[in-house]
């Protein structure tokens, strides 16, 4: 899949609350393949730069540019957060829910969900209140919801927190099969793990800064930073 | 307590012969409060669902208003519209003062604001649930609003439950612009306060009962028929 949107540029985005900085400024560019990894501790500002990135964020400071027009940007992105957003539906009108939006009839969408949902191990609960699936059921769902447009580009905010180690082995098969069909994925996690096995690029988050970033090979062989280094070896950081 | 047992009696009669009177104006009354019901529903729940995804700069103003307006005093809201509807006043080649289709209209504004202001309560918190993931995929206002209506049915249905209580048990705006003229607008309440003027207790409590079955009566259809409490939370 030839990305149309990428890359993504972000000149100098700083994003702040209650007059309190919490993010950046930031300038970094995302294009290519495959997975990048956002690490750093709680409050450096990962979830904001997601969200700054899939413009859920209003940018005062600095610039988002995709390089299509922002509605084709947007068209081609989905988002996945941390705690699943559940509709009061039933799972495959959940699943299907992103389709009806962009005017497709209900049957086929519902169609498509149920192969969607088939593709994340949930076929024997589409007809299920999605109110009632398991932590991590729901956010399959909302994997499946997120990649039933075939976005080019998906964010994830620590899709696999509070998960256990099946759930989570699940949801990281899932990804790295959506990254070999050409989904560009841009995820955070805090578990270091998971970041070794699913990273093609690792960007580090510290105090709201863009800390340090590489490749696997050389974020996780030849850490930079201190701070890095802590944050990998699991060391407390005071 | 003599009066409540021989109203209950003769309730008990009425319903039993079907007695001509009861009927007609029992469905008059259903149809003057279901029919105000499902106008004011109309305007209300989408605005009420607008209100909770829109912020503008008058915001908290309307809402203000909009919860203000829910105590309107029927009989005040009746006697503006009388005198809109009456022969000299500015709706009055309508021609529609003393018609069921006037009382209709004083029940709409009297009821629309509770049903605005339940639904955009209820609304609110599903947009708070739904708020990022209706962002993130790119909704347009129209379908926001349309999802948080649909999956916020059964919080709505309540809203307009307490509007259709507020209409079915109102007399003083029906009562003003309707007239109770017998067979022409002549509604459960309007009845009551009527007999009950006359002194005839035991049709007055008769009245009363069949008023409050009714009611009980529309409710339990409503919540049969959608299913509310049945399947898990929604």
């Amino acid at each position: 899949m030839v990305s149309t949107i990428l890359p993504l540029k972000l000149e100098n985005v700083e994003l702040r609350r209650g007059g309190r900085r919490i993010l950046g400024p930031i300038s970094l560019n995302l294009s290519g393949q495959g997975i990048t990894i956002i690490m750093g501790p709680n409050g450096s500002g990962k979830t904001s730069l997601l969200r700054a990135m899939h413009g859920l964020e209003r940018v005062r400071r600095g610039k988002v540019s995709w390089q299509s027009d922002i509605q084709t940007a947007r068209a081609q992105q989905a988002f996945v957060f941390q705690t699943p957003i559940v509709m009061r539906r039933r799972v495959v009108d959940c699943i299907a829910y992103p389709l009806l939006l962009t005017g497709a009839a209900r049957s086929v969408a519902r169609k498509a969900a149920v192969e969607q949902a088939a593709s994340v191990g949930l076929l024997d609960s589409v007809d299920l209140p999605a109110e009632v699936l398991s932590g991590g059921e729901k956010q399959k769902m909302a994997l499946a919801r997120a990649l039933i447009r075939r976005p080019e580009v998906l964010f994830l905010d620590e899709p696999c927190a509070n998960l256990d180690t099946k759930s989570m082995a699940e949801i990281e098969a899932i990804l790295t099969a959506a990254r070999d069909a050409g989904t560009r994925i841009v995820m955070s996690t805090h578990n270091v793990g998971q970041a070794r096995r699913l990273a093609d690029d690792v960007l580090f988050l510290w105090d709201g800064y863009l800390h340090e970033q590489g490749t696997k090979a050389q974020f996780f062989t030849a850490t930079q930073t201190a701070e890095a280094k802590a944050h990998i070896n699991g060391d407390l950081i005071p | 307590m003599n009066d409540i047992l021989r109203g209950l009696a003769e309730a008990g009669q009425l319903v039993v012969t079907a007695d001509a009177d009861l009927v007609e104006i029992t469905a008059r009354s259903l149809q003057v409060s279901l029919g105000a019901t499902i106008i004011a529903s109309a305007i209300g729940l989408p605005f009420g669902a607008w209100l909770a995804v829109n912020r503008f700069r008058m915001r908290r103003t309307v809402i203000a208003l909009l919860n203000a307006l829910m105590g309107l005093p029927p009989v005040v809201v009746g006697l503006i519209v009388y005198v809109l509807f009456s022969r000299s006043g500015p709706l009055g080649v309508f021609g529609l003062l003393f018609t069921p289709t006037v009382m209709v209209i004083a029940q709409v504004i009297i009821i629309t604001p509770i049903i605005a202001s339940i639904a955009h309560q209820a609304i609110r918190e599903l947009w708070a649930d739904y708020h990022d993931l209706l962002i993130s995929l790119n909704t347009t206002r129209g379908q926001r609003i349309k999802a948080l209506l649909w999956d916020g049915r059964r919080a709505l249905l309540t809203a307009s439950l307490a509007g259709f209580g507020r209409a079915i048990g109102e007399v003083g705006a029906i009562m003003i612009v309707g007239g109770n003229i017998d067979h022409a607008t002549r509604v459960l309440t309007t009845a009551i306060a009527l007999e009950t003027g006359k002194g005839d207790f035991a049709l007055a409590l008769a009245l009363g009962f069949v008023l409050i079955a009714l009611a009980i009566a529309v409710n339990l259809a409503l919540h049969m028929l959608t299913r509310t409490e049945k399947d898990s939370r929604w």
